[in-house]
């Protein structure tokens, strides 16, 4: 399978991002110019500071060319993982339910978190197992998941908390520990911790690569 | 006639460098020419009181590429890669502004890493305060740590190490050194010389405004005073986004190979960049400053000439490529304009309007400012005053509460949390993993694991490292302690070190006790280097650092970079085992005098340090970092700040595990048994691991073994049954709150 990781000005985490996709399955760099996806199987929308982080967190991006084919593509059901920045942006896109806020302290914080997989049926966390408990880092100053009481009581009726905060490690105040949500569909799912930075023993975890061999799982069972 | 009305005066030339300047002119400077030459001599970029001293630093060795005179200095690490280095101060800037100061240290550094051709994989910092009970240091170190992070966040560069120090002398001159590593094929390597007659100057970043007009000299060569508020306006404001576009743009036109050289703009801005590029082709260059891009509008032709917006970057493009040049700088958002051209005339002109508003031979600009010598003298009487007493008790138990829970020793994990240390997936020890950040050389692709011929996976090491106190102590001495901790942090994770960079943060040299600081200090850095086979790569001076209250601690920062075969074998710091065996190593003579726990009893600055077996210190270094690439042993830590009693608090802390290791035969009580465990000095590690790989090292080096991992908590068995004994728990609330209250507290 392959995967498309964007690049818009001011993206930080595509190559990291890359080289965890390309331990799963194939990977190319996506221009945010362009318009073609190049037939990719699944997107990355990865972290960094697209556009500077200007107007707000993920705002600018939303409208990059790009956008529009990965919106497009979602809608027709395409896998896309939003992490950090990505997941900002796929907020802002409306594609992923709730917005980020600041972290509660305001300041960037850079730290191995362990997560909590809610469910395990899913395109993104097919690898793991219900309960399992994921080591990896989180870095970020605007990670604070939030949702009004109305949307935030849907999200959690329908199953699309799919990774909350251990006791004790949500340091960005997020609501209900929320680490990563996904859309009422499934196909699109959005995380501030980074499993790219979690996929090799010497530079850290490998809890992270579960994530990656998920979509890969998905993608691979739909060719079938 | 007051010095403010005589304009060669107010820019800080001297009579006689103005006369020297009328001499290489043939006539009196105008206006434009007059503001270049203040800059370009000034100690920030003519060295003119320190560049005699330098060139006693060894600039040769087997491993360097490229040495000092170049944006950066490298070294060859194997397989066809190089590292690029260097450290910068940026302490003027950031004790009037700490925020853009610091954030725009980090972005002037990482320009001078891909002014070279290398991509930054690196940023450490070291940074000094007053003591943590002022609220302006508290403010200091609040938003300094704020800035780096900031710009080297945004930016995509990992900030992987660094040191942080508090001591009263910096109260009103703090200290932002910062350091980046850049990586790159050897053949990508690029100088700034300006060659090939006709070629186009091409200025691309951002545009030019009135920030930072003058900085260079306003802020970084005269002493602090009560005005610095009024100095605000003059520190640059950074734009990470900008330089990240800027970083990337200039990584393709290079891959591209479209450039014949390129050049960061820093302090001076086009006047500095523009000289030394001529200067070091041999040749000239003709600027139009009417065709610049500006951000705002009527800026005088001398205005843009020194100028200090950052982001910006010069390159020299054969006509043939301009074009394309254009092209990449559009793609990545940049402005690009060709600005002038390379001549043959030897002479800097600078165009308005087609009319010539300055003219001046580049040799005059760069190479002719007076070089002055220093005049040297021990001061009689003490410079610095004795720190305040802090800690009453002489019970050794309440010392090492007090060591760990003390600024100097306490947790930084408040502040390296606000870094990403992570990006670009080549950290394999963070910081407080080991005592030296390790970065994998090579990143993985393919879904394999990355991997050297043999199935290692080669890697760096870094390490930044400086005690101004104990240089106060004894400038020579303390300089080599210098060196040696940092070449200590290097063995500790298996590395040999490679190279050096160094940042020379002094007060005035003008006074002859500064000037005595600063030879005697650069006279056991010349030294040290020698001895350990390492060559200087290139740094950066920082003189004047002193206000009203005096002095700085004499502070050289060194800055190094190691390479070790197998990132999988690098030490770390912790206790990994319970039963390992612990020992002590090395040629370790423990000293009260000038180190921290002498500072928390509130004792006077010694005249003076033990000498340093600078050759059984390399031994052991030597030992060590062979038994670590051999994966004998299971933890190292050098012996720093705080003693051997600190040292094994920190392995502790960083494995969770306890120790019980026997003092028998240091006294039980009073200053011998407060020598034993607090003393400081060079030469010193605590090694932990199988009991038989520790042994097959006493052959070589002095070891003791002292004790075990065990249980949790640190116990110490003194003489006639007397035991030491603190909880982890203990130990981690001591350590836990120094800084983090601090931070809180702004």
């Amino acid at each position: 399978m392959r995967f498309g990781v964007l690049r818009f000005p001011g993206t930080c985490d595509e190559v990291d991002a890359q080289l965890a996709c390309e331990r799963v399955g194939e990977a190319v760099i996506l221009w945010h110019g362009d318009t073609d996806l190049q037939g990719v199987d699944a997107v990355v929308v990865p972290g960094g500071f697209s556009y500077g982080d200007y107007l707000r967190v993920g705002a600018i991006a939303r409208f990059a060319p790009i956008m529009e084919s990965v919106i497009a593509f979602a809608r027709d059901g395409g896998p896309v993982l939003g992490i950090c920045n990505g997941f900002q942006v796929l907020c802002e896109a409306g594609l992923l339910p709730g917005a980020l806020l600041p972290n509660r302290t305001l300041r960037f914080v850079c730290r191995q978190v362990n997560l909590v997989v809610v469910h395990a049926d899913t395109v993104f966390t097919n690898a793991c197992e219900e309960g399992e408990r994921l080591s990896i880092p989180a870095k970020h100053t605007t990670g604070c998941w939030y949702a009004p009481p109305a949307l935030h009581e849907q999200v959690e009726a329908n199953g699309q908390v799919l990774l909350r905060y251990a006791p004790g490690e949500n340091f960005n105040g997020s609501l209900a520990d929320v680490a990563g949500v996904r859309n009422e569909a499934g196909n699109v799912f959005g995380l501030m911790p980074h499993p790219e930075h979690a996929v090799d023993p010497l530079t850290g975890s490998v809890d992270g690569l579960k994530i990656f061999q998920s979509v890969a799982n998905h993608v691979g069972a739909a060719h079938v | 006639m007051s010095d403010t009305l005589v304009p060669h005066r107010a820019l800080g030339l001297t009579d006689a460098e103005y006369e020297l300047i009328c001499d290489k002119l043939g006539r009196e400077p105008n206006a434009v020419e007059l503001s270049m030459f203040s800059l370009m001599w000034r100690e920030h970029c003519a060295y003119k009181h320190s560049k005699k001293l330098l060139h006693q630093l060894p600039t040769e060795g087997p491993y360097l590429l490229m040495g000092p005179g170049e944006n950066a200095g490298a070294v060859d690490v194997g397989d066809g890669l190089a590292i690029a280095f260097k450290v910068e101060s940026h302490n003027h800037p950031s004790a009037v502004e700490p925020f853009q100061g610091a954030a725009t240290g980090v972005g002037g550094i990482l320009r001078d890493v891909f002014a070279v051709g290398a991509r930054p994989i690196a940023v450490l910092d070291s940074l000094r305060f007053g003591e943590l009970d002022s609220a302006r240091s508290r403010y200091l170190l609040e938003h300094a740590v704020g800035g780096i992070g900031h710009y080297g966040n945004s930016i995509g560069v990992p900030t992987i190490g660094g040191e942080l120090y508090f001591e009263s002398p910096y109260e009103q001159n703090c200290l932002v050194n910062a350091m980046a590593l850049g990586i790159a094929q050897h053949d990508r390597l690029t100088r700034s010389a300006a060659t090939g007659p006709g070629n186009a100057l091409i200025l691309f970043g951002a545009l030019t405004g009135r920030d930072g007009i003058g900085g260079a000299s306003v802020l970084a060569s005269a002493e602090l005073g009560d005005a610095d508020a009024d100095k605000r306006p003059t520190v640059q404001i950074g734009d990470p986004f900008a330089e990240k576009k800027l970083m990337e743009c200039s990584l393709e036109l290079l891959d591209r190979e479209l450039l014949v050289s390129l050049q960061d703009l820093g302090a001076a801005g086009l006047t500095s960049s523009s000289s030394e590029m001529a200067s070091k082709g041999g040749l000239g260059l003709d600027i139009h400053v009417d065709r610049v891009p500006l951000r705002e509008p009527g800026m005088e032709p001398f205005e843009i000439m020194v100028s200090e917006s950052q982001e910006r970057m010069l390159c020299v493009v054969e006509p043939a490529r301009v074009d394309d040049v254009l092209a990449i700088c559009a793609k990545w958002e940049t402005t690009a304009t060709v600005i002038g051209e390379v001549t043959d005339s030897g002479r800097l002109r600078v165009l308005s309007g087609g009319d010539v508003v300055g003219d001046m031979p580049v040799a005059a600009l760069v190479d002719d400012c007076p070089l002055y010598d220093l005049a040297p003298e021990k001061p009689s009487a003490p410079i610095y005053p004795t720190p305040r007493r802090v800690l009453e008790s002489d019970d050794p138990r309440d010392a090492l509460l007090a060591l760990l829970s003390s600024a100097n020793l306490a947790d930084r994990r408040p502040v390296f949390e606000q870094y990403d240390c992570l990006v670009q997936s080549r950290t394999v020890r963070r910081p407080d993993d080991a005592d030296a950040a390790v970065l994998l050389l090579t990143t993985p692709s393919g879904g394999g694991a990355p991997t050297g011929a043999d199935g290692t996976h080669p890697a760096i090491a870094v390490s930044i490292d400086g005690s101004g106190r104990r240089v106060a102590c004894d400038p020579y001495r303390g300089t080599v302690e210098a060196v040696l901790e940092c070449a200590a942090n290097l063995a500790c994770v298996g590395a040999e070190p490679l190279g050096l960079t160094n940042c020379l943060n002094f007060g005035n040299p003008e006074k002859p006790h500064i000037a005595w600081q600063l030879s005697e200090s650069v006279r056991g850095m010349a030294d040290a280097c020698r001895a350990l086979d390492v060559p200087v790569v290139g740094g950066n001076v920082s003189l004047y650092n002193e206000g009203p209250e005096g002095p700085i601690y004499p502070t050289p920062v060194v800055g190094m970079v190691g390479r070790l075969p197998d990132a999988a074998r690098a030490g770390r710091l912790g206790f990994a085992v319970e039963g390992d065996a612990i020992a002590f190593a090395g040629p370790f003579t423990p000293s009260l005098p000038g180190s921290e726990l002498a500072k928390l009893r509130g004792e006077p600055l010694p005249d003076g340090l033990p000498e340093a077996d600078v050759g059984a210190v390399r031994r052991a270094q030597e030992v060590v970092r062979e038994a670590v690439r051999h994966g004998e042993i299971r933890s190292v830590h050098d012996v720093a700040e705080g003693g051997l009693a600190v040292a094994l608090a920190e392995c502790c802390l960083g494995g969770g595990l306890g120790a019980q290791v026997d003092f028998r035969g240091a006294g039980a009580e009073g200053e011998p048994l407060l020598e034993t465990l607090f003393g400081e000095g060079p030469g010193g590690f605590v090694l932990s691991g199988p009991r038989p790989a520790l042994a097959a090292l006493a052959r070589e080096i002095q070891l003791t073994f002292v004790g075990e991992v065990v249980g949790d908590a640190l116990t110490l068995t003194l003489d006639d049954g007397a035991a030491l004994s603190w909880s982890l728990a203990e130990l981690d609330a001591a350590r836990a709150r120094g800084i983090a209250d601090a931070l809180e507290d702004v």
